[in-house]
């Protein structure tokens, strides 16, 4: 059983985590546009393969990592966390680097998460948040640093407050949650910077 | 004997993650100075090691690197940090502006307009553009939290009260975002309207100093000023002696010993690419040869 997670990585670590970063970065640095990231990592269900990849990229032993109710599941995706990145599991949201949501509709409250102090902003939780595609549902409109005036972009998170929580997180800048929404292999960011309002209809 | 290997980029796995985590922070708060755990690198400090290792961290196989010191692509530390990644990383290097998809670059912006592609990388030797007002680092950082920058509009005063204009003309500060005052590092201040609104993302590696910070494309970047003092960009009131280009800035050359000098473009690919589309100023340039300087 153990045997599988051994196999499910990156082919070539180097090369796959700079191009894993490259996209996140990218998509950090332009809020609201969908970037996708290959090569793709098998991972254990509930994780998306865009998950693995960033984990992969980004979690080592200095970043806790704090899992919901549907990410913990039966245990195989922190088993595969831990062994793949070697980065610890916390229980205390307060104190994770990166927090991976599986399930958006029992997203806590962001106040649970770090959001670092007005001197040392970047102390702040990461939140990486599945949804079900950027084809369809609510649309938004993103504005701020990293787009060329605005920007709309399509998210459907299933039945939750994200949005408006977001909306708020913007307002308490400098501190603060960044958030790279996850569909399978694709990504989109909304860093803490990027002011958020609902389009109508 | 065996020869020595280095990792793809020369830095060691965790250090890039350690330093992507950082630049990524940076992104998302733009103008704020990260810390991070800047590592040893095998030139010494001032060399540009803290932009070294924002490049070695976001390079990959495709990329293709340009490295500039001063606008000059055939410098001694230009051609040693292109030669350094050439060599540990294999991209291709070039000294084409418009080629380039990472700039790295000390102390000027390129004259060309940048593009939706590219990322440009400064080396910064002093990261905090409130150090030599305030030396405590706990209590600059307490200015950044409380947005209190007061200090910097009293150092511009005393410009304007000692000379009667701000002769502050280079590391002219910035407000990012309309949140924080940041030090562009040591480019003159005609490079600070490039900043505004860029197409490009922009990261700066202080590596002594251990701080990386970053404006995202499409960010208002202002340059501190006031309303009887507003900023103004500087130029030698001179055409480029090479290439006639009256627009772009100028170094000064000191040509004998009775006076004689002359001026050309600081950004030798601007200048080579504008003579080889056949433009002269007034001194007989050397020929356009097509991989000068080349490392």
């Amino acid at each position: 059983m153990f045997a599988e997670h051994l196999s499910s990585q990156f082919d070539d670590k180097v090369l796959s985590a700079q191009s894993s970063f490259r996209a996140i970065m990218d998509a950090t640095a332009r809020p609201g546009r969908i970037h996708r990231i290959a090569p793709t990592a098998e991972a254990p269900a509930p994780m998306m393969r865009a998950t693995a990849a960033l984990a992969q990229a980004l979690f080592d032993h200095d970043t806790p990592i704090w899992l919901d109710a549907t990410m913990r599941g039966n245990g195989d995706a922190g088993r595969w966390l831990r062994f793949h990145t070697g980065a610890p599991l916390t229980s205390d949201a307060g104190q994770a680097e990166f927090a991976l949501i599986g399930d958006v509709a029992a997203l806590p409250a962001l106040e649970t998460f770090a959001l670092g102090s007005s001197e040392y902003p970047d102390r702040s939780t990461a939140l990486v948040v599945q949804i079900r595609s950027f084809n369809d549902g609510p649309a938004f409109e993103l504005k701020g640093p990293g787009i060329d005036g605005s920007i709309v972009a399509q998210a459907d998170a299933g039945l939750s407050d994200l949005f408006e929580q977001l909306a708020a997180n913007a307002r308490t800048f400098p501190r603060g949650i960044d958030v790279v929404l996850v569909a399978d292999d694709a990504i989109l960011a909304i860093p803490r910077s990027t002011r958020l309002r609902a389009m109508e209809g | 004997m065996t020869a020595p290997v280095y990792n793809f980029a020369y830095l060691d796995e965790q250090t890039k993650r350690m330093i992507r985590r950082a630049i990524l922070k940076a992104i998302a708060i733009p103008g704020y100075q990260v810390p991070f755990a800047s590592r040893e690198m095998p030139m010494p400090y001032g060399w540009g090691t803290g932009g070294v290792q924002v490049t070695a961290a976001i390079l990959g196989p495709t990329d293709t690197l340009k490295v500039i010191d001063q606008g000059s692509d055939d410098t001694t530390n230009a051609i040693s940090i292109r030669k350094f990644f050439a060599k540990t990383a294999g991209v291709s290097t070039t000294t084409s502006t418009a080629d380039a998809t990472v700039i790295q670059t000390r102390h000027r912006i390129p004259e060309a307009a940048l593009s939706e592609g590219q990322v440009l990388v400064y080396q910064v030797p002093i990261p905090e553009p409130l150090r030599f007002l305030e030396p405590r680092e706990t209590e600059t950082r307490r200015m950044h939290a409380l947005s209190e920058y007061g200090l910097m509009h009293v150092k511009l005063y005393e410009d304007i009260a000692r000379f009667g204009h701000i002769a502050t003309s280079y590391a002219y500060p910035v407000k990012v975002n309309g949140r924080y005052v940041m030090d562009p590092s040591p480019t003159p201040k005609f490079d600070n309207p490039k900043m505004d609104n860029c197409a490009a993302l922009q990261l700066f590696g202080a590596g002594r100093e251990k701080r990386i910070y970053a404006i995202p494309p499409y960010t208002t970047v202002v340059s501190l000023d006031f309303e009887d003092h507003p900023f103004a960009r500087y130029r030698h009131e001179a055409p480029c002696a090479l290439c006639g280009a009256d627009d772009s800035y100028l170094d000064e050359i000191v040509t004998d010993d009775r006076g004689g000098r002359m001026f050309v473009c600081s950004d030798t690919d601007y200048c080579e690419t504008r003579q080889a589309s056949g433009h002269r100023g007034s001194e007989r340039a050397a020929p356009h040869k097509k991989d000068h300087a080349h490392g």
